[in-house]
């Protein structure tokens, strides 16, 4: 068996001191970003692949850290002889610009100010940050990206690439996500911000200055979040009704499982991320609606697009359901774009692009194999 | 296999550097050999994730989606033919989809086997049982094939909606025709292939 090349990975940092001018109009002259890599990039540099978070997570894609218990966030998918396969591809990952986990963002230092950016960081769209990744792109000397990968907000950064580089761009594959952002998803992400708006440590987003944390608004927001990433299904069959105690209480502590579980969820999800990167990503999201923002120059830049196309949905998402993702199809085969589309059967709601499904990495598979012929 | 040799015919109807939805599309292979041969831009759909997964290694462009209502997001007359190979038995709504095939193909081609075919009248004859042939090897109660028809019922069914017949093709399940599938296609055609407009 090949050595797994992505157990006991390290991650990097790259200073970037090309300006980047934002959509907003406001200008990030340098910024870091920290990033990942599995497997190498080949002799004809023909196999580096993408892969774009979404809206919690970071580089941290695959395998472990010195010491560590949990591996990165896409194990399953990624690794030595797994679908995505490190012993061929040359994966990298990175943690988007506006995130916290070393990438400059709201929890940086601002260089202009010497003060923590805090809210005075710009908002972020999914163009900047294809924009910023173009830009390690250059870095790593990769001519061309053999896939883009990516799940819900991922999978949109991935949509992105082919509208804003379409040549830089072989394969593209965008799981579980749409082409904008609905009334209702929009609703959800305002009430997760405020939540976070609403905390009495929020000081109007320079709570790090003042030395405390937004800590029980970001932890609502992560709940809400958490609900939607479920499935009706997938939360009866794991909680049901179960009590945590024998007996009902008759009070307002937590007592049924599913509260028991949002709020582990929620508590631990405040210890290892920002409250002001949450509200960037969820503006972010509610902002992408490449096909207005770009409109002329989308068609245009498709019409020299040869990549080759990639959406998956599953059954019981109800965040970015099937229909969202049959826009995307729709979009891509109304300029004659190469598209394959898998609705996968699947309980685990909009989280199931996260998990084990024979179907999803067997179609996954065989897509990136019959690409990778040859390398 | 005679569904192969069905592909073929199909193929030969279809002009190069064209575009083609090839509707339950199975394992791709139509589309396959159209683009190596005829440059053709093509599609396949097909519900079965197992088809799916072949029709990818194939390097074929598949989309799951259900034929009894899926092509709807397809704009009119945007592929030159529209395909619908040994699957009209399957679908729930044959009318619906020719015309849905007819607004969104310039011309549209459809092949079925033939209920009419004298081994299964015979079977139905002496036995009393429904037949099972080697083209329909299912039982009555456990098949997918809902919508079975001969090639008579097929040209009344084109004649009542409209659907001008512009050419058809009725052979032995070796694509051949011989003087008896030409004197009597309902009788000794086994595969009937049309294509319409």
């Amino acid at each position: 068996m090949a050595i797994d090349s992505t157990k006991f990975v390290k991650s990097k940092n790259i200073i970037i001191k090309n300006p980047l001018e934002l959509l907003s109009g406001k200008i990030l002259n340098e910024y870091q970003l920290t990033y990942e890599t599995y497997g190498s990039l080949n002799a004809d540099k023909s196999n580096a692949v993408l892969i774009c978070h979404a809206l919690s997570g970071n580089h941290h894609v695959a395998g472990y850290y010195e010491g560590d218990e949990k591996p990165g966030w896409w194990n399953n998918m990624i690794g030595s002889e797994k679908t995505i396969d490190t012993d061929k591809l040359f994966v990298v990952c990175l943690n988007n610009l506006g995130g916290c986990h070393g990438s400059t963002g709201p929890t940086t230092i601002n260089p202009e100010t010497n003060r923590v950016y805090g809210s005075d960081f710009p908002i972020i769209t999914v163009s900047d940050w294809v924009k910023s990744q173009k830009e390690l792109m250059d870095v790593l000397k990769i001519p061309f990206w053999k896939f883009v990968i990516g799940g819900s907000l991922g999978g949109m950064q991935a949509l992105q690439w082919s509208f804003q580089y379409p040549d830089l761009i072989h394969n593209c594959i965008a799981i579980a996500a749409a082409p904008k952002l609905t009334a209702q998803n929009i609703a959800f992400n305002e009430i997760a911000r405020q939540a976070i708006m609403k905390d009495p440590n929020w000081h109007n987003g320079n709570y790090l200055e003042k030395g405390v944390m937004p800590n029980q608004g970001l932890s609502l927001a992560r709940m809400l979040g958490h609900i939607t990433y479920l499935s009706d299904e997938s939360m009866r069959e794991k909680f049901g009704r179960d009590l945590k105690n024998s007996k009902l209480g008759f009070n307002y502590d937590v007592e049924f499982q599913i509260e028991s579980y949002l709020r582990y969820q929620g508590e631990k999800f405040v210890t290892g991320f920002d409250a002001n990167t949450y509200l960037l990503m969820t503006k972010s999201l509610d902002y992408f609606d490449p096909v207005k923002d770009m409109a002329d120059t989308l068609i245009k830049n498709l019409d020299k697009c040869s990549a080759k196309f990639l959406i998956i949905s599953f059954t019981s998402d109800w965040r970015f359901p099937p229909k969202r993702s049959k826009e995307i199809v729709k979009l891509l085969l109304d300029n004659e774009m190469d598209v394959s589309y898998s609705e996968i059967s699947a309980d685990g709601g909009h989280d199931a692009f996260l998990m084990d499904n024979k179907d999803y990495f067997d179609i996954m598979a065989s897509f990136i194999k019959e690409s990778t012929n040859g390398l | 296999m005679a569904f192969r040799k069905d592909l073929l015919l199909i193929s030969s109807w279809i002009k190069p550097n064209t575009k083609v939805l090839d509707l339950g599309c199975g394992d791709g292979e139509l589309l396959k050999i159209l683009k190596q041969d005829k440059n053709i831009t093509g599609y396949g759909i097909d519900n079965n994730i197992n088809n799916l997964k072949l029709s990818l290694k194939k390097n074929v462009n598949v989309l799951q989606i259900d034929l009894d209502n899926g092509l709807e997001d397809f704009e009119s007359k945007y592929f030159d033919y529209v395909v619908l190979a040994q699957s009209l038995q399957v679908i729930k709504n044959p009318k619906d989809l020719l015309n849905q095939m007819l607004r969104i193909g310039k011309e549209i081609i459809v092949s079925f086997p033939n209920m009419g075919h004298w081994s299964s009248r015979i079977q139905l004859l002496t036995t009393g049982k429904m037949p099972v042939t080697g083209n329909l090897p299912y039982t009555w109660h456990d098949t997918p094939n809902i919508h079975l028809c001969t090639i008579k019922d097929f040209l009344i069914f084109c004649e009542t909606n409209n659907f001008e017949i512009l050419e058809q093709f009725i052979t032995d399940n070796n694509q051949k025709s011989n003087v008896f599938t030409k004197l009597l296609p309902n009788f000794f055609g086994q595969v009937a292939t049309f294509r319409i407009k």
